[in-house]
Parts: C-alpha cells; sequence; structure tokens
C-alpha cells in the first residue's frame, strides 16, 4: 500500500497519470482486437486502420459462417458439467477425509497429496489409448470423465471442512442426522464460499482446457471454443482477420461482463481459499 | 490450494488432544468412506494413477509405429534424451521461458497490485481494469496478440512503418519468437496474479504504515520494508503457481508458433505432444514425460513445505 503521506496534488497527479497509461497498454490489446473486428478486411490487410466503414459484416460472419455457436455452446456444456461434477465428488471425497474413520485414510489421502504433483499433461500418452480403446474419441465422454474429480479440489475443500466447527458435528449426532445428512445439510452449506471458488477454478480450467480436447476430438460436433478458434484461424479462414477478431470479441465479451459482476466475489473467494 | 497446515500433525492433534472431532467410531463409516470416496478414487486411478504408473514403464522401452512396447531399453531412452543437444536445447528454451514469464508476471502483477492499493477516487475503475486478462482464454490472447505480431498486417508492423523503422520478425526470428510466447503468456496471467496481490496487499494492517509514516519513513521504503515481507508467503505462492503453470504450457505455444521456428520455441510439453504424436515415438516421448513430471513435482512438493512454514497462522 503506498500511503501518500501527505496528501499532495503533484503526487496524486502522478498517480493518476502512472495508473492511465499501465491501464492503456494492458488494455490495448482488446481496443486494437475489437476495433478490428469492424473493420472490413480489406482494408485491414492495408493496413488502414482508420477506416470509415464500420459495420457488424464479421460477427454476422462468423456467426453464420463459422460453427462458433456450436464451438460455444459445447465449451459451455462440458466446463459446467464438469464444475458441477467437481463439486459433487471433490466435496463427498473431502468430507470422508474430514468426518469418516475407516482403515487407510491417511495412506489414501498422501495418495491424493501426490496426485497433485502429478501434471495431467505427462499421462496424455496412456490416457490417449485409454479412452480410444474405450470408443470413448470425438464424444462429450471424452471431455467430461477423466475431469469429474480432482485432488486439488479434494484438498482445498478438505482444509476448508476441517474448519467447520465441531460442535456442528456434535449437534448434529444429538440430533442424529446421518453422515449425508450432515454432509448435505450441513457441511454443504456452512463452506459454501470454498464451494464457489471451487466451482470457478474448475469452471475456468475446463473452459481453457486445451491439448486434451485437442488430442481427443476432431468433428465440430465436440470440438470445443478454444480448439474451434485454432481451427478457424489456421484452416478455413485464412488471412480473414476481421473475422477471427469477431471471433474472439464473440468469446471474450460475455466472459468479461460475467467478469465485472461476479469480480468481488470471485476476488475474495479466491483469496479466502487460495492463500490464507 | 493453500491453507496448509500440515495433515499430519493435525491429525496426531485431533487424536490425542480429542478436542475437535470426537468420531462416532461406528462400523458404517466403513461404507459412507466407500460411498463418499469411491468415485473419485475409482477416477483418479484410471486417469492418474495408471497412466503414471503405465508412463513410467514405456520410458523404458523402444516402442513401434502403433505405439506398443517393443524391446527393454532400460535407462537408455534417459541417457539418449539427457545427451541430445536438442533435448538440451528444448529444456533451457523452457527455462528461459519459465523464468522471464514468472520473474515479468510477478514483478509487473505487484507493480499493479501496489498501484491499485492507493487509497484514490476511482481506483475501483482501475482494480477492475487490471485484472481484465482474468476473462480472456487461451485462443483469444492468442488471436489478439497473432494479430499484433503479424509481419505484413499487425499493429507492430504498422507502427515500425510509420515511423520507418524496420518491421521486426515476431514470428520468423527464433529470438523473438520466444519473446512473441513470453510476452502473451506473461500478459494472459496479469490478471490473476495482480488480483491475488492485490488481496494480499489489501489485507496487510494499515497501522503498520501509519506507524512507518510517522517515523518518517518513505513510500519506497515501507514498500520494500513493510508490503514485500508482510506478503511474502502470497508472493512466493503466485511465483510456484506461475512457475509451475509455465513448465506445462502448451495452448499459446501451439497457436502462436507451433514449436519454431526452427524449434526455438519447442518446449517441453510441446516436445511431448510432437513425438508422441507426430512422431510416434511413445517411448521417447514417456521419458521426457516422467522428467517433466519430476521438474513439476519438485516445485509442487517446495510450494507445499514453503508455505506449510510460512502460512500457518
Amino acid at each position: 500500500m503506498m500511503t501518500s503521506n501527505k496528501p499532495n496534488r503533484l503526487n496524486k497527479f502522478f498517480s493518476y497519470l502512472l495508473l492511465i497509461v499501465l491501464a492503456i497498454i494492458i488494455l490495448a490489446p482488446f481496443f486494437i482486437g475489437i476495433w478490428t473486428s469492424f473493420l472490413p478486411t480489406m482494408d485491414i490487410a492495408q493496413g488502414n486502420f482508420f477506416s470509415t466503414k464500420i459495420s457488424f459484416d464479421n460477427y454476422a460472419a462468423a456467426l453464420t459462417k463459422t460453427p462458433i455457436i456450436r464451438y460455444l455452446g459445447n465449451s459451455l456444456v462440458i466446463s459446467t458439467l464438469t464444475m458441477i461434477a467437481q463439486l459433487i465428488f471433490c466435496s463427498m471425497s473431502a468430507y470422508a477425509f474430514v468426518f469418516l474413520k475407516f482403515k487407510y485414510r491417511n495412506a489414501i489421502f498422501v495418495l491424493f497429496l501426490i496426485t497433485m504433483m502429478l501434471p495431467f499433461e505427462a499421462e496424455i500418452i496412456p490416457n490417449f489409448t485409454t479412452v480410444k480403446n474405450l470408443g470413448m474419441l470425438d464424444n462429450y465422454s471424452v471431455l467430461l470423465i477423466p475431469f469429474l474429480t480432482s485432488a486439488f479440489g479434494t484438498f482445498m475443500l478438505r482444509q476448508a471442512f476441517m474448519q467447520t466447527p465441531a460442535e456442528l458435528k456434535e449437534a448434529s449426532d444429538i440430533e442424529g442426522l446421518n453422515h449425508f445428512q450432515f454432509y448435505w445439510s450441513i457441511v454443504l452449506p456452512y463452506n459454501k464460499i470454498s464451494l464457489i471458488t471451487l466451482g470457478a477454478y474448475s469452471f475456468l480450467g475446463a473452459w481453457n482446457q486445451y491439448l486434451w480436447p485437442m488430442l481427443t476430438t476432431f468433428s465440430n460436433n465436440s470440438r470445443l471454443i478454444q480448439n474451434g478458434l485454432r481451427q478457424l484461424q489456421s484452416e478455413e479462414t485464412f488471412n480473414d482477420w476481421g473475422m477471427i477478431q469477431a471471433s474472439a470479441a464473440i468469446i471474450v465479451i460475455p466472459t468479461i461482463i460475467v467478469l465485472f459482476i461476479g469480480q468481488h466475489y470471485f476476488k475474495s473467494g479466491m483469496n479466502e481459499g487460495a492463500v490464507k | 490450494m493453500l491453507k496448509t497446515t500440515t495433515p499430519e500433525i493435525e491429525e496426531i492433534k485431533t487424536k490425542t488432544k480429542k478436542k475437535h472431532y470426537s468420531f462416532s467410531l461406528n462400523a458404517k463409516d466403513k461404507y459412507y468412506a466407500l460411498l463418499f470416496l469411491g468415485p473419485s478414487l475409482l477416477i483418479l486411478s484410471v486417469f492418474v494413477f495408471y497412466p503414471m504408473l503405465k508412463t513410467l514403464y514405456i520410458s523404458m522401452f523402444l516402442t513401434n509405429t502403433l505405439g506398443k512396447t517393443t524391446v527393454f531399453n532400460g535407462f537408455n531412452n534417459y541417457t539418449q534424451l539427457l545427451s541430445s543437444p536438442e533435448y538440451i536445447t528444448s529444456m533451457i528454451s523452457t527455462l528461459i521461458y519459465v523464468l522471464s514469464v514468472t520473474v515479468l508476471t510477478v514483478s509487473i502483477g505487484l507493480l499493479l497490485a501496489n498501484l491499485a492499493s492507493q487509497k484514490l477516487a476511482g481506483i475501483g475503475v482501475f482494480r477492475t481494469l487490471y485484472s481484465i486478462t482474468m476473462g480472456v482464454s487461451v485462443s483469444v490472447a492468442a488471436i489478439f496478440w497473432l494479430f499484433i505480431f503479424n509481419p505484413s498486417t499487425g499493429f507492430f508492423a504498422i507502427i515500425s512503418n510509420y515511423l520507418h523503422l524496420p518491421v521486426m520478425n515476431w514470428l520468423t526470428d527464433p529470438k523473438m519468437a520466444m519473446w512473441a510466447v513470453i510476452i502473451t503468456t506473461v500478459w494472459m496471467n496479469l490478471g490473476f496474479t495482480f488480483l491475488i496481490l492485490l488481496g494480499s496487499i489489501s489485507s496487510v494492517p494499515t497501522t503498520l504504515y501509519e506507524a512507518a509514516s510517522v517515523e518518517g519513513a518513505s513510500n519506497r521504503r515501507q514498500f520494500f520494508k513493510i508490503t514485500i515481507p508482510m506478503i511474502s508467503p502470497t508472493l512466493f505462492f503466485v511465483s510456484t503457481i506461475t512457475l509451475i503453470d509455465s513448465f506445462k504450457s502448451f495452448g499459446l505455444i501451439d497457436l502462436i508458433t507451433k514449436g519454431g521456428p526452427t524449434n526455438s520455441t519447442n518446449m517441453l510439453v510441446y516436445r511431448i505432444y510432437k513425438d508422441a504424436f507426430y512422431s510416434g515415438n511413445y517411448g521417447q516421448a514417456s521419458s521426457e514425460a516422467i522428467i517433466l513430471t519430476i521438474i513439476i513435482a519438485f516445485f509442487t512438493f517446495l510450494q507445499f513445505k514453503f508455505l506449510e512454514k510460512r502460512v500457518n497462522y
């Protein structure tokens, strides 16, 4: 925190100046991209950035001539399902580690910790063979099933669940709640913030997946937006910069609006869940 | 990640003091455990444990074009890799990339977070703007920057033309291509890093700064003597996260340079992908995967250990 010793006008002026310059630098790629998306491709190719022929033609072209809507829909479905699945399965396994007593509990927990250290990128070769043998290629299932749960999510929720006051457990034992009832009606609501954080984290993680979907999907029916954009950019419409930028804008604008709305929530959740 | 109190110690505490959870030691727990833990354990076994062991296994074999293991090769795949100049080059370019990305992301993120933590009218607007790249996914970031780097129609090219400077070949010059990937990665990471650091800086007690101000400490001094030490666990956290993530970088490289030009951005994960799925050399690719795992496991472990020590209040 830069507490200005005395409210000095000159200091303030320079602070604002620096803040504005940095904001412009960070936002420049956006402005350039989005501005370009309104220009005719001919003008872009000639380096004519100040064209007067501003229009939504590129957007219309992106929406009608490319499967971008399908890609977006696929990504939305897969990310949402991944998020829901991780919230369910990670919270269940976290519950087991905190509230249940069973043989080898610590050993299994150590296994989970080890899992967190193993990068998925290093396991793609056998995983590819597995899903191929199971006949899951180019299908929603291949994008979903390996990511139904995560060691990281389990670990994070376990840390949160351990903070649940012991009195709640005692009270629920007196009430005669079984584990499932305690899990559902006490533990989950009590740890709402951590669940939201994990939800956001897993949704974004799925949304940003790249290598795995690229290997395992190859038709427009199941292709996700990240790989879809690559497809557009590299094959079908090479050099049609206007339309490519419009496609990028179609994807990024809704995300940013959601981010603006949820920013406060997200920020506090992230800081609580991520860094104590 | 990372409210790390030692699980083991926590365990012992609960056991010995019996102050926390008084478990109703119930035979039914076993079935609940199976029900609650079963699905996760199954998925992780099939898609994490098994493939890891399998990768280790394949890494010690030669493979045929169908990816089937043929001849047991022991650690030869590893020694071959580590003595191949091409692999060493990959390793070096990965290190350059990872270090540059981490240093730049964290230091720029810190600068932004420090500026945005000032109490000024309208500062909220800047906080929002600085975190904007959090909403940018891999392919969007790549498209924005590919256009900027484009040598004929791109933004940089047009500026250079306007100023009568030589146009830089961002994507065809090996050194520049590396920077193109680094710049894009840093830009994309910045929003997240900024938010985490801002949160951490805002939680430093203001009384510390007030006391320092009374004693006449300059802003710069306060920053280095108060802010940095107080947020050091967070700094460490974002640094290792960025480091680990950039070791695993794939999407941006595929989108921007495809490992080229002349292998200059052919980094660890991209190599695994190319050697396995382009060249069909599964044995070697598996050894590369194991090396990657060791590196990442090391940094993850470091992160756990450090946070356990530092963030335990």
